[in-house]
């Protein structure tokens, strides 16, 4: 699999190392074991999307991602991922530091019960990222201007942000992780729970955030993968069986499964 | 006919006529609405129903045909010094029970007894049987006695032709009804849903009764009594000769006081257990130590009494008190402020704990996640995150163990002494609503006096306080089972 990684990166992202490496990685939920032998390279300034039918394991292997698997007690990671080049999973890495470099948004958008201006702060407040309170106004309002909901709610940053529609919801969540400046944003299938207009909205934004950030984005939707990444991963039941350029997975699969799926006889 | 008969009566037309309900539709070939059994039941409904509603209307009448009558009679000469009317009805009406079941029993023959009976006999006949305190019965009054059981007898052979006629008329309507296509088991629903709106309003009606018999008896206190002393005055000093000083003030700070002192022990520990217990325990920990918890809210609180009299009072006693551990003298019982509301407090714990413990687990998992995923610890996610979340719903746990402080009796009769006061020191003793009310109604003063019907006024106050603070928590409650939806 190895090969196929190394053989797919053609365009304009080869130049640059990978942002994360992951090789070898297994994961355990007590006896099932849910992730076998992953090897992805996630390219820096790029969207990679994993795709896959329902348990095939890439909402497990995102959360390794972050180690945020670290919250459950019968997770077991082993293997390999390197974040820049450092293994994040190394006893001297404090998960709590990685997930501030490596932000995540979820599939049900979880505004804090806080005001709008509070759950953008949220971040920045745990890790002192501001000295003044125009540095932190200042933070807040580029994290909501990143995140395409500036104008919406620029009036009223005092209001509750579960009052919020769920696509802006999603959006301040969005905002929530880039207030927090990090390098990597994880995302969990976000617009699984958003109309479609929300999810085009979301959608667009994620490719602005491309110009930032390396985003790495789980998807249930096809098309949606098809629409906003450059990279798809196809997962089938704990393997990473296909990663290569989106346009090539959707056009030109190797795997006769990945084809499958992409057509829906599978999945 | 006695009382066992006429059940077993109504039992036996009832299960013959589930019976014969079941067998009535069993035979034919057409389709059946509902199973038999319903059939049956219906039928079983039908039949003891009717005895049911007429013997309950029955109690409510009964009165006007027996015992109104004869009060009507009672002529102030036969009421002894002291006595009342009501007094002396309820003498006829245990005389009378004890001439019935003797009657009952082979000991006298009531209908041999006439006017001139020899009383004496009779009383210490009755006495000699336990059925009646005292041998010595009015002449006069006997004679009303037998009018009440003349009464008492015609009406019940009435009821007894009334209760069984009813439950056999309402078998047989029940058996007309029933055909294959009557919708029986439509009809038994509609019945159990009846008989749990009964309960319901039972239990409703029960809180209003209460409260309309505490406002009754509060309200001839101050007709006895001034107002302007009971709510503004200083003093709480009854005394049975009249002349009483009988002021909620003093007993109110006691209440308080104690019930911070509880709460100041029970809220902080008690939420500190249940973030231990929610966000940090293992499953296993915590399947063992959240039952262990709540055994504690099992224990009577008169064995917390106990404990406060027995062990934790002088325990305190020891370290504050004459010749003590700090050599100060400033606790001179054992029984005091600081006695009864810590002990309260460790009663609290588990109802602190318990509730904050469900409305921290019901904060939703994905809020934790996003704060993780922020790079929040855990102890930023649970003080940032979920106590905000919980903190509304923590806040009615603590007003709901207010309220539970505020009504406690056992630990403050035993613990906090009995002297009404005003103080800060909490190594003093202190006296509650509640261990005041205990003392008035427990002895041998008059029930109409004030220093008694304080009593009413004072548990009405307490009922209107624990009453407001419970709503304050609901209130509080439900507004936050919206917030993080």
């Amino acid at each position: 699999m190895k090969d196929q990684i190394t053989h797919g990166l053609e365009n304009s992202v080869t130049s640059t190392p990978s942002k994360i490496s992951a090789t070898q990685v297994n994961v355990h939920y007590g006896d099932a074991h849910a992730i076998k032998d992953v090897n992805v390279e996630i390219a820096p300034n790029t969207v990679t999307a994993f795709i896959g039918p329902s348990g095939c394991g890439k909402s497990t292997f995102l959360r390794c991602l972050n180690r945020m698997n670290d919250t459950i007690d019968i997770c077991r990671v082993t293997g390999n991922i390197l974040l820049d080049g450092e293994d994040i999973y190394d006893r001297k890495v404090d998960p709590v530091q990685l997930r501030a470099k490596v932000g995540m948004v979820f599939q049900k958008p979880n505004p804090f019960p806080k005001s709008i201006y509070d759950n953008i702060a949220y971040g920045p407040r745990i890790h002192g990222l501001f000295k003044t309170k125009a540095d932190l106004d200042t933070i807040v309002e580029n994290a909501l201007r990143r995140a395409a909901i500036w104008d919406e709610v620029k009036d009223r940053l005092d209001a509750p942000g579960t009052g919020l529609s769920g696509g802006q919801q999603q959006r301040i969540c969005i905002a929530r992780a880039i207030a927090t400046a990090p390098d990597v944003l994880l995302m969990d299938e976000p617009c699984s729970a958003l109309d479609p207009i929300a999810t085009a909205q979301v959608e667009e934004l994620i490719d602005e955030l491309r110009e930032n950030y390396s985003v790495v984005i789980v998807t249930h939707s096809m098309q949606q993968a098809a629409r906003v990444s450059q990279k798809t991963a196809f997962f089938h039941l704990g393997n990473l069986v296909e990663y290569d350029d989106t346009t090539k997975i959707f056009t030109n699969p190797r795997d006769p499964r990945t084809e499958s799926y992409i057509t829906g006889r599978i999945g | 006919m006695s009382n066992l008969a006429i059940l077993l009566g109504i039992a036996i037309i009832a299960t013959a006529s589930y019976v014969l309900g079941r067998y009535k539709v069993a035979g034919t070939s057409q389709t059946l609405h509902s199973l038999p059994r319903y059939y049956g039941l219906f039928a079983l409904i039908c039949a003891v129903v009717p005895p049911i509603v007429l013997f309950l209307a029955w109690l409510g009448i009964a009165p006007f045909f027996t015992s109104g009558p004869i009060s009507a009679q009672i002529t102030p000469a036969m009421i002894p010094e002291g006595g009342s009317a009501s007094l002396v009805m309820a003498d006829i009406q245990r005389l009378a029970n004890g001439v019935m079941q003797a009657t009952r029993a082979g000991l006298i023959d009531f209908s041999a007894l006439g006017d001139t009976t020899n009383l004496d006999v009779l009383g210490e006949t009755l006495a000699a049987a336990g059925l009646i305190f005292g041998t010595k019965i009015d002449p006069a009054v006997f004679a009303l006695t037998q009018d009440y059981i003349v009464r008492y007898e015609i009406g019940h052979d009435v009821m007894t032709l009334l209760l069984l006629g009813a439950t056999i008329l309402g078998a047989l309507w029940g058996l007309y009804q029933i055909r294959p296509s009557f919708w029986a088991r439509n009809a038994v629903e509609r019945v159990l849903r009846l008989v749990l709106m009964l309960a319901a309003g039972l239990a409703i009606l029960t809180t209003v009764g209460i409260v309309f018999s505490m406002l009754f008896e509060t309200v001839n206190f101050l007709r006895l009594h001034a107002w302007q002393d009971f709510f503004f005055g200083l003093n709480w000093a009854p005394n049975f000769h009249g002349d009483s000083e009988l002021a909620i003030l003093p007993l109110l700070w006691g209440t308080l006081y104690i019930s911070a002192v509880a709460l100041a022990v029970a809220v902080p520990i008690g939420i500190f257990a249940a973030i231990y217990l929610s966000e940090y325990a293992t499953k296993s920990l915590r399947s063992i130590a959240k039952p262990l918890l709540e055994v504690l809210a099992g224990i009577p609180t008169i064995v917390y009494g106990l404990f406060a009299l027995v062990v934790f009072g002088p325990f305190l006693k020891d370290w504050f008190g004459d010749g003590g551990f700090l050599g100060v003298n400033w606790m001179s019982d054992a029984r005091s402020v600081a006695t009864a509301g810590i002990v309260m407090g460790i009663m609290l714990i588990p109802f602190v704990s318990s509730l904050s413990d469900d409305i921290i687990n019901a904060v939703p998992q994905s809020l934790r996640d996003g704060s993780y995923g922020l790079g929040a610890t855990q102890s930023e996610t649970i003080k940032r995150v979920v106590l905000p979340a919980a903190l509304p719903g923590i806040v009615g746990a603590i007003l709901l163990a207010a309220s539970r402080a505020i009504g406690e009796t056992m630990i403050v009769v035993l613990g906090a002494g009995a002297i009404a006061r005003f103080t800060a020191n909490p190594l003093e003793a202190l006296t509650t609503i509640t261990t005041r009310i205990v003392s008035q109604l427990t002895g041998d003063g008059d029930f109409n006096s004030p220093e008694t019907l304080v009593a009413f006024a004072l548990g009405l106050s307490l009922f209107v306080i624990t009453l407001g603070l419970n709503i304050i928590a609901l209130m509080i409650v439900r507004k936050y089972r919206e917030q993080y939806e």
